[in-house]
C-alpha cells in the first residue's frame, strides 16, 4: 500500500514530517483531500487547518496554517506555510491526557 | 632607569582584565554559533520546498510574472548590505562593506543609480559617516535574525521593485552578505535577487515518460503570485541567517586571537617587570656598597 511522504514546513522549522494515508488541506477554492497517487498539484492555501492521517494509524495530526501553499508531486506532499503557526499536533499530547502533569 | 615595576604591574593587571573580557566574548560567540547553525538547518526544508515548487511552476507553465521580468523603465537599482550590529568581529563587516563598494562601483560604471539599504549598525554608521543616503535600514539582532525582520525587509524591497518610476521604483535588487562556508571560512558574496532568474531545475525527460501535468489551484498566475514573494522572503531570511552565523564565527576567531595576544602581552610585561625589579635591587646593592665604602675609607 502506497503512502504519502508528508512534510509540513514553516520558515524557521519543520512542523511535522512523516508518512501519511491522507492529507486534507484548505485550498483557496475549497478543501482538498490528497490520497496516494494524486496528480501533481500546486495549490494556494487559505487560513485554516491541515489534517494529516498518519500511516501508522493513530490520531489525526492537525496543523494551523495562515497562508502558504501545498505541493503534491509523486506521493510527496509538502505543505509550506509562511508564518509560524501557533497550531500544534494537538491530538497527540491530548490523547495521553491523564498521565500528564 | 627604565619604567618602574609599578607601571608594569599596572599594565599586567589591565591586560589581564582585558583578556577576561575577550575570553568571555569568545565563549559567548561560540555558544551562539551552534544556535545560529541550528537555525540555518531548521530553515533548509522550507527553502528546499519553495525552490522545488518554484522550479516546478517554471517548468510546467510558461507564465511570466512581474518579479521575473527585467524592468527597463528605470536605471535605479537597490543594494542591500548585511553587516553586524557590533564590532569585535575582525574584518567581518569591513569585508562585506568592501564587497558592497565594489558592487556599487560596478553598477555606477554601468550607468545605474544605486539605492542603498542597510542591515546592521556597522553598515548604517559606515554610510552615515560618508554622508551617503540610505533608503532603509534595520538594526538590532544581526546575530539572531527573526523571520519577521526578514519579511519586513523583503516586503520593503518588493514594494520598491513593484513601485512605478515616479515613486522611486528600482529595476534590480542585489544583496551583499557573507556566506558561511565553515567555521574557518566565511566569504562575502553578492547575489542578484531580483528580477528572478528561474533556472529550470527539472530536465524534461524525453520519450519514456510523459511529463506529469501539474494542476494549479486556482491558476498558475495565482500560485506564482503567492509563491514568489514567499520565495524572496525565504531567500533573504537565508542570507540573514548565513550572515549571522558568519558574524559569530568571525567574532569567535577575532576574540580568540585577541585572547592569545593578551596572553603574549602579559608574558612580555611580566618579563620586563622582573627585569625592572632586578635592576632596582642591583642599584640598591651598589648604593649600599658604595655608601659603606665611603664610610670605611
Amino acid at each position: 500500500m502506497a503512502h504519502l511522504d508528508v512534510d509540513v514546513v514553516a520558515a524557521d522549522r519543520t512542523i511535522w514530517s512523516g508518512e501519511a494515508r491522507m492529507v486534507s488541506a484548505p485550498s483557496v477554492e475549497g478543501d482538498v483531500g490528497i490520497l496516494p497517487g494524486h496528480t501533481p498539484m500546486l495549490a494556494v492555501l487559505r487560513p485554516g487547518t491541515v489534517r494529516i492521517t498518519p500511516a501508522s494509524g493513530g490520531e489525526v495530526v492537525r496543523a494551523t496554517v495562515e497562508a502558504g501553499f501545498l505541493s503534491v508531486d509523486g506521493d510527496r506532499v509538502t505543505v509550506v506555510t509562511d508564518s509560524a503557526p501557533t497550531g500544534d499536533r494537538a491530538a497527540t499530547p491530548a490523547g495521553t491526557g491523564p498521565a500528564g502533569h | 632607569m627604565a619604567v618602574s615595576q609599578r607601571v608594569y604591574r599596572q599594565r599586567i593587571r589591565s591586560t589581564q582584565s582585558l583578556k577576561k573580557i575577550f575570553r568571555a566574548m569568545e565563549l559567548i560567540a561560540a555558544s551562539r554559533i551552534a544556535k545560529a547553525r541550528g537555525r540555518v538547518t531548521a530553515a533548509t526544508p522550507y527553502t528546499a520546498a519553495l525552490t522545488r515548487a518554484v522550479s516546478a511552476v517554471a517548468t510546467h507553465s510558461d507564465v511570466s510574472h512581474p518579479l521575473t521580468t527585467e524592468r527597463t523603465d528605470t536605471n535605479r537599482v537597490a543594494v542591500l548590505v548585511a553587516t553586524a550590529d557590533r564590532g569585535m568581529a575582525g574584518a567581518y563587516s569591513a569585508g562585506v562593506l568592501r564587497a558592497g563598494e565594489r558592487l556599487i562601483e560596478d553598477l555606477r560604471a554601468e550607468g545605474k543609480d544605486v539605492v542603498l539599504y542597510a542591515v546592521g549598525r556597522r553598515a548604517v554608521s559606515y554610510y552615515a559617516f560618508r554622508g551617503r543616503e540610505v533608503a532603509g535600514s534595520w538594526t538590532g539582532g544581526s546575530d539572531a535574525p527573526t523571520y519577521e525582520v526578514a519579511t519586513e525587509i523583503a516586503d520593503t524591497l518588493l514594494d520598491a521593485f513593484g513601485a512605478p518610476v515616479e515613486a522611486g521604483g528600482v529595476a534590480e535588487l542585489h544583496v551583499v552578505y557573507t556566506q558561511f562556508v565553515s567555521m574557518v571560512s566565511q566569504v562575502p558574496r553578492v547575489i542578484r535577487m531580483l528580477p528572478l532568474e528561474v533556472v529550470e531545475g527539472v530536465a524534461p525527460a524525453e520519450g519514456t515518460r510523459a511529463q506529469p501535468l501539474y494542476e494549479f489551484e486556482p491558476s498558475p498566475e495565482a500560485v506564482l503570485d503567492a509563491m514568489l514573494p514567499q520565495y524572496i522572503r525565504s531567500r533573504i531570511y537565508t542570507c540573514l541567517l548565513q550572515a549571522a552565523a558568519s558574524e559569530l564565527a568571525a567574532r569567535q576567531r577575532a576574540m580568540q586571537t585577541a585572547t592569545d595576544n593578551a596572553e603574549e602581552l602579559i608574558r612580555t610585561y611580566t618579563r620586563q617587570a622582573n627585569q625592572a625589579r632586578q635592576a632596582e635591587i642591583t642599584q640598591e646593592i651598589s648604593e649600599i656598597v658604595s655608601g659603606a665604602d665611603a664610610l670605611a675609607s
